[in-house]
């Protein structure tokens, strides 16, 4: 059993996501969310920086570095797109607009608070970003991250050890290894990896986590079964 | 006729002086006036208190000022990737004001818009509430953010007229247009000034009202 790439992951989550829907894709890794997007999903995406209908990176020589998305990064306009200022831009994050907001994340609790922003390490100055209005803002918060940290630890816990961006805001969590529903009754295990067993899945997780109804297979390649 | 074109970056940044507030647009690159970023160092001011999305990532951006030193506080969302502000961070030579980006936004508009403040749901529950004033609305909790005045505003468009009607380009848009509002004096630098009747009334973004100088960019 090996826990999911980074881009088996993104297209997981890219599966998943509502057909015509208004997402936000997080910088970093949910940023490669984009490139899983099933094709005719009509999928509307958001960057914080003031854009609408976000495209896919242009071909090299064909970069506009006024049309960036919220990683800094050229992107394109597709059809349909509108640009606006950031004040119009957060009104539309906090305001409850966005269907769903992927975002990263060192840690996630059984209540569904989030750590996302900082380890609280003092040597390099902290950013916050958009990433704290779209955590309050947006009608559902997907966290997408490692099961567990480089060295075993859960980054599924009790409590957040470090820093959070926002409490009880996360309604589901996609993992290398499971996808988990947050529920006013704890943590509910919709779907796991192919090979791994709920047990196995509970030795990886510090929070307690439930089985409700069928548990799908999650293939390697990130589909869902 | 209003006309309020000036020639050039030198210019836009007449009269700023040791100890003002200084709002810069800008998302990364995009919306940064460069050539004012260039002029405010070269005029020898110190001790600003810079109000600005980023903290400069590149050597040709609000590194400089960092590099020159002469940014006392800053109040920005996301000063991360900035290696010259990072180095002052850790010497304690530099104060930062995190915010988060919506709140920042916000803060100029309300700044800009007249008003108090206004009560944000965002940083409820966090470390962005403590020593702010709790209200709770409807049952929901929401802490009290403060407006953001600056002594100027420096901004990136993309057209001006010389009534001082601005455009912007793309994501470039993003706090300029906001910031536009926020300055006691507010200057934009631009692509291309355009005669007054040349600009959609329609596509005009930043209404001359706001804008006190305009100058079209020439980068050295």
């Amino acid at each position: 059993m090996t826990p999911l790439s980074r881009d088996a992951l993104a297209r997981m989550v890219a599966l998943h996501l509502p057909a015509e829907g208004f997402v936000n894709l997080g910088i970093g890794a949910p940023t490669h969310v984009a490139d899983y997007l099933p094709a005719g999903s009509g999928v509307i995406l958001h960057s914080e920086n003031g854009i609408l209908n976000v495209g896919p990176k242009p071909a090299a020589g064909e970069e506009d570095w006024d049309l960036i998305n919220a990683g800094k990064m050229p992107i394109s306009l597709r059809t349909g797109g509108s640009y606006f200022d950031s004040s119009l831009s957060f009104a539309m994050m906090r305001g409850g607009h966005l269907d769903v907001a992927v975002l990263g994340a060192f840690q996630v609790s059984k209540d569904g608070d989030l750590a996302n922003w900082t380890t609280g390490d003092n040597g390099s100055p902290p950013g916050i970003g958009g990433a704290i209005d779209l955590a309050v803002g947006a009608k559902s918060i997907w966290v997408m991250m490692d099961h567990t940290t480089k060295d075993g630890r859960s980054r599924i816990v009790e409590r957040c050890g470090y820093p959070l961006t926002a409490r009880r805001v996360v309604t589901r969590i996609f993992t290398s290894l499971a996808i988990i529903e947050v529920t006013g009754e704890g943590l509910a295990v919709q779907a796991l990896l192919e090979g791994l067993t709920i047990e196995a899945l509970r030795d990886r997780t510090e929070a307690p986590l439930h089985v409700a109804g069928e548990v799908r297979t999650i293939k390697q390649d990130g589909s869902v079964a | 006729m209003r006309n309020v074109v000036v020639e050039n970056a030198a210019a836009a940044v007449e009269g700023i002086k040791d100890g003002d507030t200084v709002m810069m647009g800008g998302f990364g690159g995009a919306g940064l006036p460069l050539g004012v970023v260039k002029a405010v160092l070269d005029r020898g001011v110190r001790d600003l208190t810079l109000i600005s999305n980023n903290a400069g990532s590149t050597e040709d951006d609000l590194s400089l000022w960092f590099e020159a030193r002469i940014v006392r506080k800053i109040v920005c969302s996301y000063p991360r990737s900035a290696k010259q502000f990072a180095e002052q961070y850790r010497a304690g030579t530099v104060e930062l004001e995190l915010v988060p980006q919506g709140t920042l936004v916000e803060r100029i508009r309300a700044g800009g818009a007249g008003l108090g403040g206004f009560l944000s749901p965002v940083g409820v529950g966090t470390v962005f509430a403590e020593g702010k004033e709790k209200i709770v609305v409807e049952g929901r909790e929401f802490i009290l953010e403060l407006p953001l005045r600056a002594d100027f505003a420096f901004v990136k468009g993309h057209l001006a007229d010389t009534l001082g009607n601005v455009t912007y380009n793309k994501t470039a848009r993003n706090h300029c247009a906001v910031m536009a509002t926020a300055g006691r004096t507010v200057a934009v630098e631009v692509d291309r000034v355009v005669e007054a009747g040349d600009l959609d009334p329609e596509a005009i973004v930043t209404p001359c009202i706001f804008v006190d100088r305009v100058f079209a960019r020439s980068l050295r």
